[in-house]
């Protein structure tokens, strides 16, 4: 049963993103909304606004800079979560079953 | 060089391999304003070359950064990227805006040195962020 | 037919890479296998913000020398945004795996069904 749902759900969710294709963009398509409304501006003045000639590092670390700010925070957070999440453990492994089969 | 294995493949494995993933780390921080990289990319690089050794040569390898140690510079790779920021706002200018910096440069050098500057933090949190959870996941003697 | 099918095949191979996503999260029992295929689907993700990025005849997002016009460089857009996403998904199968570690420690395994069963015991 669970089985058959799960066929169920994933077919009709394949089926509605199948359909949804039609209304992309064409492959490679120079004329493409996401090539024609933001990305001439960043390709146009970033050289001279910022003097890096690599678009990605403009947009990376200066036009969207805090953003990369947020990146960071995120991955240092995510470091101390693992980290801690461990530590906390072993510090309390006697109260855990799986701690003293061992 | 100790040899925690003791296969010869591995130790002149560890041995070619870890020069040349440091130096090219280095290469695509520094110039990668200029070709393909950046800050994330040269981070993974240095940390995939700590967590190379530790793997071939366990907890006495050459190259090590303990746990703690990575920790602390993940802060610190964090705190620069900040600290770049609010050094823009002192000179007057918005948070992260390069061209505030009182240098006797062009506009956009003052821009390039304030993205190599955060590129710099970026690279010590990533690698540091790979070595402390790779520290963490493979730690086991204390269970 | 045919111009249909060379234009749209490859968002065809995406959605084929993404829905391996849900459906191992949602079918498989063991939990390391629900992890990778989150992890797929964040690559599939990632390749279909690439292919966006993609214009014919562009070349790649550095601005070289003799070479102006928004036309010569592909869109410099995606590939900013999902260089931030592959470190995220980084950092998450970090935590991920650390979560898994204490889930073993605490039940011993990783399979739901004997999980749930230890659970209330």
């Amino acid at each position: 049963m669970t089985r058959l749902l799960t066929f169920l759900a994933i077919g009709l969710m394949s089926l509605m993103l199948f359909i949804t294709t039609s209304g992309l963009p064409m492959l490679f398509d120079p004329n493409s909304p996401a090539a024609t409304h933001v990305s001439p501006r960043y390709i146009e003045k970033s050289r001279e606004e910022t003097g890096s000639p690599n678009f990605v590092t403009a947009v990376l670390a200066d036009y969207r800079g805090y953003d990369t700010l947020g990146e960071t925070t995120v991955i240092f957070t995510a470091g101390i979560a693992a980290v801690l999440l461990l530590r906390a453990a072993r510090k309390h492994s006697d109260c855990l079953p799986g701690g003293d089969e061992e | 060089m100790n040899r925690k294995f003791g296969t010869i493949i591995l130790d002149t494995a560890f041995r070619y391999l870890v020069p040349f993933i440091l130096v090219f780390g280095m290469y695509v921080l520094m110039h990668g304003e200029y070709s393909p990289g950046g800050g994330f990319q040269a981070g993974a690089l240095f940390g995939i070359a700590v967590v190379l050794g530790r793997l071939i040569q366990g907890e006495e390898a050459m190259l090590n950064i303990s746990g703690n140690t990575a920790i602390i510079l993940a802060g610190i790779g964090t705190f620069i990227y900040g600290f770049i920021g609010v050094l823009t706002m002192l000179f007057n200018g918005n948070f992260l805006e390069y061209g505030a910096f009182p240098l006797n440069m062009a506009e956009a050098d003052r821009h390039a040195l304030g993205i190599l500057g955060i590129e710099i933090g970026v690279t010590i949190c990533v690698m540091a962020t790979i070595i402390a959870i790779f520290d963490a996941l493979t730690r086991r003697e204390e269970w | 037919m045919q111009e249909l099918f060379s234009q749209y095949f490859i968002y065809w191979l995406i959605l084929i890479l993404f829905m391996i996503g849900p459906f191992g999260m949602i079918y498989k029992k063991n939990l390391v296998k629900k992890l990778m295929a989150m992890n797929v689907m964040q690559v599939a993700v990632i390749i279909f913000f690439l292919v966006l990025g993609q214009k014919t005849g562009g070349t790649l997002p550095i601005e070289m020398h003799g070479l102006a016009g928004v036309e010569n460089y592909i869109n410099p857009l995606p590939h900013a945004l999902m260089l931030t996403a592959i470190v995220v998904s980084l950092s998450t199968t970090g935590v991920a795996l650390a979560l898994l570690i204490l889930i073993q420690r605490r039940y011993g395994t990783l399979e739901e069904d004997e999980m749930l069963r230890r659970m209330n015991q």
